[in-house]
């Protein structure tokens, strides 16, 4: 691949995680830096970047004047022209917008898909004691689910494994993923039962009692993409695939 | 060969070519419910001398053959199901035998309200029946399926008595029909900026998690058949994705909708779960691709291993691509020969291994190593650990190793240079 390709690549994944904050893109600068640090191991995994890159390489980010088409043999895509040429088989049917509505649930880092509404920590409190406690547990110190609550440990997650629980106050990198994740399938009993401002509430309460956020903490559409989480990891991209040993 | 727990695998393979019907009924597994004591399997001494049994709806397996899938720790909603490998012949799953990995239950669908939507960055937002996906042109493939957390037990619990259905029994190989999701998004035209989907399931945890556009044009499928036969609810019916060589996570079952948007949606299983915390404090997250992996299956433990000609079979398989070899070493790793390859090996699927090998009844150590195409090669465990140390739970695929011992018994052992 072209020296232009590549660099279209990394501008590419970069725009595409702009809601991505500091850490995550921290990381990423990371991951591309080290790769480019790296010698490469082999002459058979030069033909593959940083598996990072495979994942936007359909994209219609290459440079113009590029035209190598890529495996398969699939048009390389240009700019303005769409990603995927339609072939018109005729097959399905055009979805309606309330289809579409009842369906569309997921909950992106830029705050893409939270619902209006708000839930404030009283809320989520009231709503944990009934819904949550029984598999979490009084404290989020987790039960027959998993542990949720807790700022320890800060350090050593690569290097053992017994008593480091991941906990939405040590490991989870984004707060809308809270949202997207309690509104679609808790509780497990009653999946899809909770109210927006329930799931706002149970959010803006979790985050509170990992001290992310203050007692006075209100999660709605704006707040809660904007929380700095407290993960105590730097989140890469997956770089095993220029590598013929174990990496 | 006459005793011993491999006695029974003979039969299995003509099981598994034409299996539509099997053991599901009686497959009551749980901690909660324990199987009723089945009466002992009989024969009549001369089946030359009995009318035999009458045609059935169904074939139905030996009463002879006992393989079962057994439930893991977490239960049977939301748990994980380990597949007896070690009892499987030839490269292919038997369909009930697949494992399986529910994260809210198996979900019981109607094919005729079945509906899947693709919409987000598209021309066309569009709604398929199940009998619309399968107008499309139609294709038929062997592809390998592997839980991204096959190997855990071996990691974290090892112990001599583990049975390959217990290390690495979240595996599966079989043929799945369905259409390539290129034909499908094309249909729907993706718009320019679209660089990943959202897919996402129909069940009760509405599973989801974002696909790579680049991966999803390459080679995915959605799949509404394996091994000839319309999926079983537990597998994803009617209709589930399929990723070839990536983990089994983000085959998403009984698919609802795909979305077509700029960046990942960061699901809860690409950030709190199938995320690999890494010595140093970094935590590498979308590492979607299963490593090539082998383990030998015959001889296995808990052993029945029997003095003179018994040939080393097993697995092997890459989310990379092709096996290009497997070594097999009976002497600890000292030396190794390269194992004859079976099946057709066309690439992210199982191919069976197998090397000649004559017990002389010494204690010993077998040990079996994947190469793929792009000259990956199986780790040790040392040096497996000293890369990934002990932070993930996912991705563990260093050499499996069985010890012989003078009695016939085989066992499993994590770490062989610690002897």
């Amino acid at each position: 691949m072209s020296p232009a390709r590549t660099d279209a690549r990394t501008d590419a994944r970069t725009d595409a995680r702009t809601a991505a904050r500091s850490p995550l893109r921290l990381g990423l600068a990371l991951a591309v830096a080290l790769s480019a640090c790296e010698p490469a191991p082999s002459a058979e995994s030069q033909k593959t970047a940083p598996s990072t890159s495979s994942s936007t390489s359909a994209a219609p980010a290459a440079a113009a004047g590029d035209t190598q088409p890529p495996a398969g043999g699939t048009p390389l895509p240009v700019a303005g022209a769409p990603a995927v040429a339609p072939t018109g088989l005729g097959l399905g049917r055009a979805a309606t917008e309330a289809e579409i509505a009842a369906w569309d649930i997921d909950v992106h880092p830029s705050g893409e898909g939270l619902p209006e509404g708000s839930g404030d920590v009283a809320l989520g409190k009231s709503v944990y004691a009934t819904q949550c406690v029984a598999c979490h547990g009084p404290a989020g110190e987790g039960g027959i689910g998993p542990q949720l609550i807790g700022r320890e440990p800060r350090t050593g997650f690569g290097e053992a494994f017994k008593d480091r629980p991941r906990t939405i106050g040590n490991y989870w990198p984004y707060a809308t993923t809270l949202f997207d994740y309690m509104r679609r399938a808790m509780p497990q009993y009653a999946p899809g039962t909770l109210t927006d401002a329930q799931v706002y509430g149970l959010s803006a309460y979790l985050l509170a009692e990992n001290g992310i956020v203050g007692a006075d903490f209100v999660a709605d559409k704006t707040s809660l993409p904007a929380v700095k989480m407290g993960q105590a990891v730097e989140f890469v991209m997956d770089d095993r695939e220029a590598y013929d040993r174990v990496r | 060969m006459s005793a011993g727990p491999s006695t029974t695998r003979r039969d299995v393979l003509g099981v598994a070519a034409g299996l539509l019907g099997g053991l599901g009924a009686r497959a009551a597994f749980g901690a909660d419910t324990p199987p009723a004591a089945a009466p002992p399997p009989s024969a009549p001494p001369d089946a030359t001398k009995v009318l035999g049994g009458p045609s059935t709806g169904r074939a139905e397996r030996s009463a002879f053959e006992e393989a079962e899938l057994v439930a893991g720790k977490a239960g049977k909603v939301s748990g994980t199901t380990f597949a007896p490998i070690e009892r499987f012949l030839g490269t292919l799953t038997p369909t009930d035998l697949q494992f399986q990995r529910h994260h809210g239950g198996i979900a019981q669908i109607d094919p005729a309200r079945y509906a899947l939507l693709v919409h987000g960055l598209v021309d066309r937002p569009l709604r398929f029946g199940l009998n619309e996906l399968k107008r499309f042109p139609s294709v038929s493939r062997a592809h390998f399926v592997e839980c991204a957390g096959n190997g855990r037990t071996a990691f974290r619990e090892p112990s001599p008595g583990l049975t390959p259905q217990y290390i690495d029994g979240q595996l599966n190989n079989c043929e799945w029909t369905g259409v390539e999701l290129g034909r499908v998004l094309r249909e729907a035209g993706v718009k320019a900026g679209a660089e990943w989907l959202v897919v996402e399931g129909g069940d009760a945890s509405v599973l989801a998690r974002s696909l790579p556009l680049k991966k999803a044009m390459d080679d995915c499928l959605l799949v509404y058949a394996a091994n000839g036969e319309p999926l079983r609810p537990a597998h994803g019916y009617p209709v589930r994705l399929l990723v070839p060589g990536w983990e089994a996570n983000i085959s998403i079952k009984w698919l609802r909708r795909i979305e077509a948007t700029a960046g990942p949606m960061m699901a809860k299983d690409e950030t709190s779960k199938y995320t690999d915390p890494l010595p140093g404090d970094k935590a590498r997250m979308f590492s979607f691709v299963m490593d090539a992996k082998s383990i030998i299956l015959s001889p296995s433990a808990p052993g029945g291993l029997q003095r003179g000609f018994w040939p080393i079979s097993g697995v092997a398989w890459s989310g990379r691509g092709r096996i290009h070899r497997v070594d097999v070493s009976t002497d600890g790793g000292k030396t190794w020969t390269a194992a004859e390859l079976q099946g057709p090996n066309t690439g992210k699927d199982v191919v069976r291994f197998v090397h000649p090998w004559s017990w002389d009844g010494s204690p010993t150590l077998l040990m079996s190593r994947a190469i793929d195409e792009t000259g990956y090669v199986q780790p040790t465990y040392r040096e497996f650990l000293a890369v990934r140390g002990l932070g993930t739970d996912y991705h563990f695929n260093p050499i499996r190793s069985f010890a012989v011992d003078a009695d016939g018994g085989v066992r499993f052992v994590a770490d062989p240079e610690a002897a």
